[in-house]
């Protein structure tokens, strides 16, 4: 018996099933099927604005900091407002994400370079996939269009949100991912990003930048 | 670090915590950091109740179709190309990771934190076997260049001040200006930062922990504030997830639902700063990210737990709340519990795994408060089991013979309710008489484990059955 078969086993013993019930299958599978919601906040079920409210709110209350512009390509000036008032260099690296690429950063005299990082970049800027109002949590996917080395390794990580792309909490995400990678399906890495990072370890004092950014900034694009 | 269990000489571990004394000025800030701050986050949200009873619901209706969840889950694993081991105890799963390390040609591995490592000895095993282990967690780090194990599953360093980690670090960081500035604690953060960092770009295999196995699409999900964990499995080429079988939960929503309890349960946090969902290794498009991805499901006593008045411990998603909130925990500290587990989940959680003949103490460590079971997220029954376990080791005969004669003694008397009644009216009468001009006893023959610490008042002269009798007369 290998060690797969006698793990299996011992649970069945236990549970006093066979496994192959019929309608304990069905229960389960209907469970998978139909993903029940559970209980939804009602704290974030708002319109658009109240969302953005929210959302600049939450993100706020753990450190984020939060730029609202009024369309895509107003993002690349105020990326290079951000790196001058925070006395870093004009230096930003990117993805291959066409919203981002196509943004005018040529008016600024930010040097782009594409790619992955490998920890020698000092800031970064993703697209996010989504957001969520209810906890000022970005959604991020991993792929060539923002890899996720990005989201880790640079001190300074900026976030471009579409305001259109805010949702109100998981599981409306959850919903959006489906349809664009199938029923059952995921990118390789979703991340949930929460402000920047931190650790309590010591004297349990929080403290801002452990291992991932020092400063997480998000730009809003309205329009 | 070490799995050798000390539970067994429990009582002296506590007693030496206590008169040492550290513990408790280590602990002082736990009540604001996290008994306040979950209250807090408990309060802003009005659905917590309904949360909690949800999330309840979910590991309850997993845990009653287990084998299904996970047999879906390892197929979806294996579609997405990722490798699922099992290993049936510490040993196999010890085995399974230092295999994989090999043939990944591992020098240096980088850990997320993860209490099942902790559980299965890892690191020991693999420094044994020339692979050396690089914990990345900040407390985790901390630990183990002092080689010692965690005090608390979410906070491993919370029994240290911050002199004692200044110290550390001068000792072990010996490549560094030792006259540099170590005062405040953010150098102390801006150190362990830069000495992991060249850590996570040169490690071969990255092993990380799962808060929970995702049924529908095969996926394993970390809850860090750091990104440590991040780092350990984005970066090296191998990412191997340790896990037990009952994290998985049936879908993406299911687990939506108890990471809202989790979080605030944990620290107070609405979410903590990093969600995280894996799910196979890089894709063709990917740029970044493991080229291989490993899952190692560990029983360990787990299955055996199953249908037993245990199985509600299964639950558990270690959150840490009910050792937040436990006065004997605040006391003694997390390595008095004698293993990794400490706590009210510890002592529940402990003698299903280790066994109650070497654990057995560890549900006597309770004033059946009943703290732990009202901040559980998961509302698991940590008092109820508690005394389950009490009974199991009243019936195996492992309590000492002084307990077990006393028990029996006072059986005789409560079952003759006339002979309970005139003796307790003759002690509390004597007792009175005997300590007419004190008000309370010093010493009391019998009882010197208690007047050691306090003195005993003495009685009014009357039992309280016979208070209580007038008390309905009149």
């Amino acid at each position: 018996m290998t060690s797969r078969d006698t793990i299996f086993a011992s649970i069945r013993r236990s549970l006093a099933v066979k496994g192959d019930e019929r309608i304990r299958a069905s229960i389960a599978e209907d469970r998978l099927d139909r993903s029940p919601k559970g209980v939804i906040p009602a704290r974030a079920q708002l319109d658009a604005a109240g969302k953005l409210r929210l959302f600049v709110e939450k993100a706020e209350g753990v450190q984020a900091t939060v730029a609202r512009v009024a369309s895509a390509k107003d993002v690349p000036g105020e990326v290079a407002r951000y790196l001058r008032d925070n006395n870093l260099p004009a230096a930003l690296r990117m993805g291959d994400d066409p919203r981002l690429s196509a943004m005018p950063w040529k008016e600024t005299s930010i040097d782009v370079e594409k790619g992955r990082s490998h920890g020698l970049d000092l800031s970064a800027i993703s697209h996010a996939e989504s957001a969520i109002a209810e906890t000022g949590t970005l959604a991020l996917v991993s792929g060539h269009e923002n890899p996720t080395t990005l989201n880790f390794l640079p001190d300074n990580h900026i976030v471009v949100l579409h305001a259109a792309d805010l949702v109100s909490d998981l599981e409306t995400i959850w919903q959006r991912i489906r349809k664009k990678f199938g029923k059952g399906e995921m990118p390789r890495t979703v991340n949930f990003i929460t402000g920047p990072s931190r650790s309590g370890d010591i004297e349990q004092t929080i403290l801002l930048g452990a291992h991932g950014p020092r400063a997480l900034h998000i730009v809003v694009v309205e329009g | 670090m070490s799995s050798r269990p000390t539970s067994h000489t429990f009582k002296d571990n506590a007693a030496k915590a206590i008169q040492d004394g550290g513990v408790p000025r280590a602990l002082k800030n736990v009540r604001q950091n996290f008994i306040d701050k979950r209250v807090k986050a408990v309060e802003a949200l009005p659905e917590f109740e309904a949360l909690r009873e949800s999330a309840k619901e979910i590991k309850n209706h997993t845990l009653e179709h287990l084998d299904l969840y996970l047999e879906r889950y390892e197929q979806k694993v294996k579609e997405s190309g990722g490798h699922v081991h099992f290993a049936v105890d510490a040993a196999e799963a010890r085995a399974i990771v230092l295999d994989i390390c090999r043939k990944a040609g591992a020098r240096t591995v980088t850990k997320g934190k993860s209490m099942i490592t902790e559980e299965i000895g890892l690191n020991a095993h693999l420094e044994a076997n020339g692979v050396v282990p690089v914990e990345t967690d900040l407390g985790e780090y901390i630990i183990q260049l002092r080689g010692e194990a965690p005090s608390h599953i979410i906070a491993p360093a919370v029994h240290l001040t911050k002199d004692q980690i200044e110290a550390d670090f001068r000792r072990v960081h010996t490549n560094l200006d030792p006259k540099r500035d170590l005062t405040e604690k953010t150098s102390l953060l801006t150190e362990a930062r830069t000495m992991l960092r060249e850590k996570f770009l040169v490690a071969d295999v990255g092993i990380t922990g799962a808060n929970f196995l995702i049924a529908e699409t095969g996926t394993s999900v970390i809850v860090t504030n750091e990104g440590n964990g991040d780092l350990t499995q984005l970066l090296p080429r191998v990412h191997v997830v340790v896990a037990s079988i009952e994290k998985v939960v049936p879908t993406l929503e299911d687990t939506s639902q108890i990471l809202r309890v989790l979080a605030r349960s944990a620290t107070g946090q609405e979410m903590s700063v990093y969600t995280t969902l894996s799910t196979g290794p890089r894709r063709a498009t990917d740029v970044d990210g493991p080229e291989e991805y490993h899952v190692v499901l560990l029983d360990n006593g787990r299955s055996a737990m199953l249908g037993t008045e245990f199985q509600d411990m299964l639950r558990c998603i270690r959150c840490a709340a009910c050792m937040n909130h436990c006065p004997v925990y605040h006391q003694i500290g997390g390595h008095a519990y004698g293993w990794i587990y400490p706590g009210p989940m510890g002592s529940v959680l402990t003698p299903s795994l280790i066994g109650v003949d070497k654990a057995g103490h560890l549900p006597n460590a309770s004033t059946f408060c009943g703290r732990c079971e009202s901040v559980c997220p998961m509302k698991i029954p940590l008092p109820k089991m508690m005394r389950h376990w009490r009974e199991r080791e009243f019936e195996r005969n492992l309590n000492p013979a002084v307990a077990r004669y006393g028990l029996g003694f006072w059986a005789f008397f409560a079952k003759k309710p006339w002979l309970y009644r005139l003796s307790t009216r003759l002690a509390a009468k004597s007792m009175k008489l005997l300590g007419r001009n004190k008000g309370s006893f010093q010493s009391l023959p019998g009882a010197g484990a208690w007047t050691q610490y306090r003195d005993f008042a003495v009685p009014e002269g009357e039992t309280f059955q016979a208070k209580w009798k007038k008390r309905a007369a009149k």
